[in-house]
């Protein structure tokens, strides 16, 4: 267990506001000083059913959530009451008292709204039991009523924010600020006397427990946000002005975020029928000159292979977002996993010619974004931002001025009209949109787009001639597939030398490693720090770029490892199988731990999976699978 | 010089512009009926008076999408069914480019089926046209969602148990704001209506009957036509949606009964186009979006000026 941190755990029903009360807290506790990062669980569920949000807050920056948490607040669910004849709800009104108790620490706090429950029904759970042999410290309080004295039976949040704050010794200063922030007039007011009253009740209480919240304070101002409004953030700022979709969870986040702000910054976004036209429109906009974006989750992502390929062929610049989800078909929508790697690495037919980026945290979701902008419109090539669940919900404070980067319209490889008079044309009028040695030495022909003068071409699916004219040439075709295929070994050259995505972690000369992609990086790192207080000798190598992969990079650091523990979300290894593939050996080096429940690692979890490794044993906990390397 | 200098180029434009030089070959087979189209599409840019750069032509798989070979303009060979949402993607990004998109009657009602209704739901200000031939012709003479019930295919041996559908009616249906049929054999309608379809500012579908003398043996399979227009027997509103909504019916049911019927049937000026209504409500720029990226002197806003303030 790790001291000083509070993890703070509010669950209730869908449609309780747990969101937004876990956001507001959140926020408040790093205004105060404070490093925070939430874990969202949800049910796919519109009201009701059991979700929680984890708020951990620390004097020192966060990089993952905590093993477990300390303090519980279980608002109840007001969702599961007055049932409709013919459904059955079962016990769903505990649901937020129970369903949580496996996580809470020994010692912990749990308050919980009796005002919503009936004496009996907690009986039946043997919360008192529970409580004892625990050591937890139970709190109920009737927030309904304190909410409903004042208001509305919905202020049991700001009721639960307000005992939370007495009960742990936080000023409200915060929590009143963002009151008069968000709300006005008579809401406003009675949030304000909500959070008073029940922060007065619950001083009354006196509650003797041993959670200590730091203090803290930022050298320099932060921001509050979710990858996706990273993602959002880095297109914004790269120039993307187009965007397409169909709803689908988690990529609808990103999707309403750029509908949002679109219009503002003289945009378009456009809502579609299905996922083949999201990512066709996105191809036709870029197509026209204007950087363009779609993107969705692992089902309609499997209907964007045709248009994937299309801007393979055509070389059109593309950038999709896949928000990966428990798979196979529609799997578990609410629920993260690192499963569809392989299905953005080669879906759609012919050899592929696509870059592929899974950003670790926030952070790397903005500069990942830009880059991808920069690399598919420089290149002319498609490139996917893979990314999932837990980074699309969670929030992280970041520094303010890690966004403060100025803006990049170059729409990259495009001719201006002046370019296009010196350039080639083929003796039907076209102007030689594909070469096969473009002038510069490099891979990429540059561009016309409809509307300059003379620089008709057609862009085709089918092979194709320099001009664009349909070919199936033997000749013709070999020089027009290298020349696409080729481009990948000159991002991989300007990636290694511009942008490094790759993350090392711990002590250089360590013996062994953890090698780790997307969003499981920095609970790795929390782990790795863990490992070596144990006295273990560990350090960690997050891999951000799945393609072009950084051969050269991650041979170097396994060369420097006895052997390396790959650690995913998904059950068949697969960013162990694509770097074997890629290096071609290393594969009686490399073992996995592998967690495909629906949740993301704790950093515990590592800790143990590694030891049992490291000892050769089987792994006691059932909730991950550890496979052995060849040979072993 | 400006960054889209071909567009509104207003010099007189000759239809041999929209011929390619010396590649490529076509490879319809003769007789087909695609020449026609081509033909008429070539005859009607000089009425419409665009000039071969400011034209940007999309098109589906099959026969009908080898016409962005033979046609010099901006081209853009899609995939099957997927020309539409390319092209009106397209015409968002840069309004001022002329938008013309084709495809088969399998590319267009079959698999691309979902994107035809959306599309003419929308309204998209271009001009759709279908090579309906009633079969799958590049793929060597399945039926189509056109061909007629108890059509006998090696993919239907026991001859087609489906209704044909209605495209005139679901284009009615779906929105459209200009509806017509024409065919190759009558070449001066062809290109009158190609040329009102282009002028009309929203959805313009044409149903272009193309013979296939290959597949379907009857290679006059319609002739001869009767121009609706031309003719004393049909009289009916084009802008009066019942009425065109029953000639419609009518013909789709004569098709079938070997009386071929063409032209106008559904206009519908006045309604915005959807470039347009986006415009009204604030969520499309006033000036193409395409042109801003050449334009030295726009601004570009940063996230950081404008978003970062609601994190704190």
């Amino acid at each position: 267990m790790t001291d000083n941190e509070l993890i703070w755990r509010i669950a209730g029903g869908s449609g309780d506001g747990i969101d937004s009360t876990s956001q507001n807290f959140a926020k408040a506790l790093m205004r105060s000083g404070l490093h925070v990062f939430t874990h969202r669980h949800y049910p796919s569920r519109i009201r009701g059913g059991h979700t929680y949000v984890e708020v951990r807050a620390k004097d020192d920056p966060v990089q993952s959530r905590g093993d477990g948490y300390n303090f519980l607040l279980a608002l109840g669910d007001s969702f599961a009451r007055n049932p409709q004849d013919e459904a059955y709800y079962g016990k769903e009104e505990l649901k937020p008292l129970y369903e949580n108790f496996d996580e809470l620490r020994e010692g912990g706090v749990l308050l919980y709204d009796e005002g919503l429950l009936d004496e009996s029904d907690v009986e039946e759970i043997e919360l008192e039991e529970h409580a004892e042999e625990n050591g937890w410290h139970l709190v109920p309080m009737d927030l309904r009523g304190i909410a409903k004295e004042h208001g509305r039976e919905i202020m049991r949040n700001t009721a639960g924010i307000g005992a939370t704050a007495a009960i742990l010794g936080i000023d409200t200063t915060e929590f009143e600020n963002l009151i008069e922030q968000n709300m006005s007039g008579d809401m406003q007011e009675a949030n304000l006397s909500v959070l008073e009253d029940a922060y007065e009740a619950a001083s009354d209480l006196d509650i003797d427990h041993d959670i200590e919240v730091p203090d803290g304070s930022h050298d320099e101002e932060q921001v509050i946000l979710s990858g996706s409004n990273a993602i959002s953030y880095g297109a914004l700022d790269e120039g993307c002005r187009f965007i397409s979709g169909y709803p689908m969870t988690p990529w609808t986040d990103v999707f309403t975020i750029m509908s949002q702000h679109l219009p503002e910054f003289g945009g378009i976004s456009e809502q579609v029928e299905d996922e083949i036209a999201a990512a066709a429109l996105a191809l036709g906009a870029s197509h026209m000159g204007v950087k363009s974006m779609s993107g969705s989750s692992g089902g309609g992502f499997a209907l964007m292979s045709e248009p994937l390929g299309l801007a393979e062929m055509t070389e059109t610049p593309l950038v999709l977002v896949e928000a990966m989800r428990a798979g196979p078909s529609t799997g578990m929508p609410t629920k993260p996993e690192q499963a569809d790697l392989e299905h953005v690495l080669y879906t759609s037919q012919g050899d592929s010619a696509r870059v592929v980026f899974a950003p670790a945290n926030i952070r790397e979701c903005y500069t990942q974004t830009r880059s991808a902008f920069r690399i598919a419109y420089e290149y002319q090539i498609p490139t996917i931002v893979v990314y999932d669940q837990k980074i699309q919900g969670e929030l992280r404070n970041v520094p303010a001025s890690h966004f403060d980067e100025e803006a990049n319209a170059d729409p990259g490889s495009v001719l201006t009209e002046d370019e296009i008079q010196e350039a080639a044309h083929h003796a039907s009028g076209k102007f030689q949109r594909f070469l096969h040695e473009p002038a510069d030495g490099s891979n990429v022909s540059p561009r016309s787009v409809p509307g300059q003068k003379d620089g008709r071409y057609l862009a085709t699916g089918n092979e194709h001639n320099p001009s664009g004219h349909i070919s199936e040439d033997p000749e013709n075709r070999i020089a027009q597939m290298e020349r696409r295929i080729n481009k990948l070994d000159d991002i991989r050259s300007d990636l290694d030398e511009n942008t490094s995505h790759q993350t090392y972690y711990g002590p250089e000369d360590a013996d062994h490693g953890i090698l780790v992609w997307g969003s499981q990086q920095d609970t790795v790192f929390e782990s790795v720090d863990r490992l070596n207080e144990n006295g273990h000798s560990v350090k960690a190598l997050g891999v951000s770029d799945m393609m072009p992969y950084p051969v050269d990079e991650v041979s170097e650091w396994l060369d420097s490892v006895d052997e390396a523990l790959v650690v995913e979300m998904n059950a068949s290894a697969q960013f162990r199988g694509l770097t074997q593939k890629e290096i071609g050996k290393y594969g009686d080096k490399l073992s996995s731990l592998l967690k495909y429940n629906g949740n993301p690692f704790e950093p515990a979890e590592i800790v143990d999976g590694f030891e049992t490794s490291i000892n050769g044993e089987d792994l006691a906990a059932s909730n991950m699978k550890y496979l052995p390397a060849a040979g072993d | 010089m400006s960054a889209f200098s071909a567009i509104g180029d207003d010099r007189e434009i000759d239809r041999d512009e929209f011929t390619p030089g010396i590649e490529p070959q076509a490879t319809w087979c003769p007789g087909c009926g695609d020449f026609g189209v081509l033909k008429a599409l070539k005859q009607a840019m000089p009425e419409v008076g665009r000039n071969p750069d400011e034209v940007a032509l999309f098109t589906g798989i099959g026969c009908s999408g080898k016409l962005n070979s033979y046609f010099n303009s901006y081209g853009f060979h899609t995939i099957h069914g997927r020309s539409l949402p390319v092209a009106r993607a397209a015409k968002l990004a840069n309004p001022d480019v002329e938008v013309i998109a084709a495809g088969g009657d399998g590319d267009g009602y079959g698999i691309g089926g979902n994107h035809f209704i959306h599309t003419a739901r929308e309204n998209h200000d271009m001009t759709y046209i279908v090579f309906n031939n009633e079969i799958f012709g590049l793929t060597k003479g399945q039926t189509s969602p056109t061909s007629p019930k108890g059509h006998k295919s090696k993919t239907q041996p026991h001859g087609s148990a489906k209704t044909p559908v209605r495209p005139l009616s679901q284009s009615l249906n779906a929105g459209a704001t200009y509806i017509a049929r024409t065919a190759a054999v009558n070449p001066n309608q062809a290109k009158e209506i190609i040329a009102e379809a282009i002028e009309h500012d929203g959805f313009a579908h044409i149903d272009f009957l193309t013979q296939c003398p290959t597949w379907n043996k009857d290679a006059k399979q319609y002739v001869p036509y009767t121009d609706i227009q031309q003719s004393e027997d049909y009289d009916f509103d084009v802008s009066n949606r019942q009425e065109a909504s029953e000639m419609m019916f009518e013909t789709e049911n004569k098709l079938h009964e070997g009386e071929v019927l063409t032209g106008r049937y559904y206009v519908e000026d006045g309604r915005p186009s959807y470039g347009q209504e986006k415009r009204q409500i604030g969520e499309m720029p006033e000036e193409p979006l395409a042109e801003r990226y050449f334009d030295e002197d726009a601004e570009w806003e940063r996230t950081y000026d404008n978003l970062l303030e609601h994190h704190k």
